[in-house]
């Protein structure tokens, strides 16, 4: 069984190029048996990203791609207040590039309509939508989407493949939330390896629409791998849920692509 | 230790002898069982909880899955405190329930940790009662849950009525994620700006530092382990990697290993074990060679 993780960053890494970083998580990611890495987002973030820094963002990321083909997959980074900015760059780094997908963060509430142009053209691509999403009681970001707020655009939206970034973060919500909408995966990683997260993902949603990521390098791969080999759930279902569902959710994209997997 | 001890004492020093013997035996069955390259070691938790988390039902919080689980993750000894001791007023039953649940169904895995509130009436005669009626080598202190700062004058008092009976002291900073608690059960996690001024003017003070590592790094960290006898333990550890830039921060022999389990998966402090590059003697201390010296120290 190979493991895909769906959600590593270049952030939190050690090394001084892109290239560099992406190596060091791959030496990491190789201890614990992942086979591909999906990464988004350059050396430093930005909440809300000029279209400039969106390009440069993206730019290094694509760099460190060119290094380790067979090891990682992008996701391109978008800001929905620049929607035509946002469409160049789509274009730009999937149509005309590597990327597979798009990852939507802090800028905008995703439930604006700005988001509609930018998800009707990734779904011409096939590209999938990775929306962050957290619901805290500590106060949001301005600009911080909820999964509720996942729901509206994923309602609008029902030929699209979203995945909810965090599962809302207090996943306890954040599931109920997606529920209904069977075209919203979620994604397990970047919060505490809370006992009980993956089992009501499973019960709730179905094995398949759950998928392993961990949100390296600012989390371990271990505590969020934890939160699969931990969970009461079936073996079948931790299959799925390590690799099988991501495979299955970019084998259209890739098949274009000519990637075979 | 308190001089001249009683006989009570003497129950605790034999308790807590049979204590380390205990791991000592297990790993020794492991050894005998196994074949060589496949030989277990001992493997010490010094965070784990018996009884409910208030908000949530989770495997293993009855004792006897728990002790189940445990054993099948090969840990020979675990320190256990209550998730009853965190917002129960009634800390004497308690104290006497995590006693008679770790001696009834965990007994040579289990050791307990009192809950302690320095806000309670008459707090002195708790902590004697751990000592004296649960032979406990240890207590734990939740001062966010219980309502009080660490420059409490109660909480100073409290390190050293602890260190005069020879207890290890557990403090624990968080218990969970600031951003999702219950709207009704929100807490801030401990503010340990006075902590290090504490630690050095409580000579003879063993502190491990329980759920520490989410937020306290880099020079606070190093302040609180130059500061007196300080241990921590990783269960909120994060970041690829993250034992070994722990390790640069903190010298080995402070780290312990804790899971934070049930409330968190046990394998997330285990793969934590395999993630990052460590020698053989750096595991050994980490998983169990310095619990065992700072309990042998409670003798």
């Amino acid at each position: 069984m190979e493991i895909w993780d769906l959600h590593c960053h270049l952030s939190g890494v050690p090394g001084n190029t892109p290239e560099a970083r992406l190596g060091k998580l791959l030496e990491y990611a190789d201890r614990m048996g992942i086979a591909r890495l999906c990464v988004f987002m350059g050396l430093e973030w930005s909440y809300d990203p000029s279209p400039e820094k969106m390009r440069q963002e993206n730019d290094e990321v694509l760099r460190a791609l060119k290094h380790f083909p067979a090891r990682a997959f992008g996701l391109v980074y978008l800001n929905p207040k620049h929607t035509q900015a946002s469409r160049d760059e789509l274009n730009r780094c999937v149509r005309d590039g590597p990327m597979v997908g798009v990852k939507l963060w802090v800028a905008q509430h995703c439930n604006a309509q700005e988001l509609d142009p930018i998800i009707q053209r990734a779904t011409e691509l096939k590209a999938v939508i990775f929306q962050h999403t957290w619901v805290k009681i500590t106060g949001n970001l301005p600009g911080e989407s909820t999964p509720m707020e996942l729901a509206e655009l994923a309602a609008r939206h029902p030929e699209t493949k979203f995945i909810c970034g965090h599962s809302g973060g207090d996943w306890e919500l954040g599931l109920r939330a997606i529920r209904p909408h069977k075209n919203v995966f979620t994604d397990l990683g970047g919060g505490d390896p809370t006992a009980g997260f993956t089992k009501m993902a499973v019960r709730e949603l179905g094995a398949e629409r759950v998928l392993y990521g961990s949100d390296a390098g600012g989390r371990s791969f271990a505590s969020q791998l934890a939160k699969v080999f931990g969970a009461d759930i079936p073996e079948p279902a931790k299959r799925l849920i390590l690799g099988e569902n991501l495979k299955r959710l970019l084998r259209p994209i890739l098949q274009d692509k000519g990637i075979k997997i | 230790m308190i001089r001249g001890a009683p006989v009570h004492s003497l129950a605790r020093r034999e308790f807590l002898k049979l204590a380390l013997a205990a791991t000592g035996a297990a790993a020794l069955k492991s050894v005998d069982a196994a074949p060589i390259s496949k030989r277990k070691t001992e493997l010490i938790d010094v965070n784990v909880n018996l009884s409910r988390w208030p908000l949530r039902r989770i495997r293993g919080d009855d004792t006897p899955t728990l002790v189940k689980m445990l054993r099948n993750q090969d840990v020979t000894q675990a320190w256990a405190g209550s998730f009853d001791g965190l917002l129960h007023k009634d800390i004497s039953e308690v104290n006497t329930r995590l006693a008679e649940e770790c001696r009834n169904h965990g007994r040579g895995l289990l050791l307990p940790f009192g809950s302690i509130n320095p806000k309670l009436p008459d707090w002195e005669d708790e902590l004697r009662r751990c000592v004296e009626q649960h032979s406990m080598p240890g207590i734990r202190l939740h001062p966010n849950y219980h309502g009080y700062k660490l420059n409490d004058p109660d909480f100073a008092r409290l390190l050293r009525r602890a260190t005069d009976r020879g207890l290890i002291v557990q403090l624990a900073l968080v218990m969970e994620d600031e951003r999702m608690m219950h709207p009704l059960m929100r807490v801030e996690p401990v503010d340990t700006a006075p902590l290090a001024d504490l630690i050095k003017a409580t000579p003879g003070l063993r502190l491990v530092l329980l759920n520490a590592l989410g937020k306290l790094r880099g020079k606070p960290l190093s302040n609180f382990i130059a500061a007196g006898e300080v241990y921590v333990e990783f269960s909120m550890l994060e970041g690829v990697g993250a034992i070994s830039s722990l390790l640069a921060q903190v010298q080995v022999e402070r780290v312990l290993f804790g899971s934070h389990a049930p409330l968190f998966y046990f394998e997330s402090s285990l793969l934590k074990l395999k993630e990052s590059p460590l020698t053989e003697d750096q595991l050994q201390a980490i998983r169990y060679r310095n619990a065992k010296r700072l309990l042998a120290k409670s003798l």
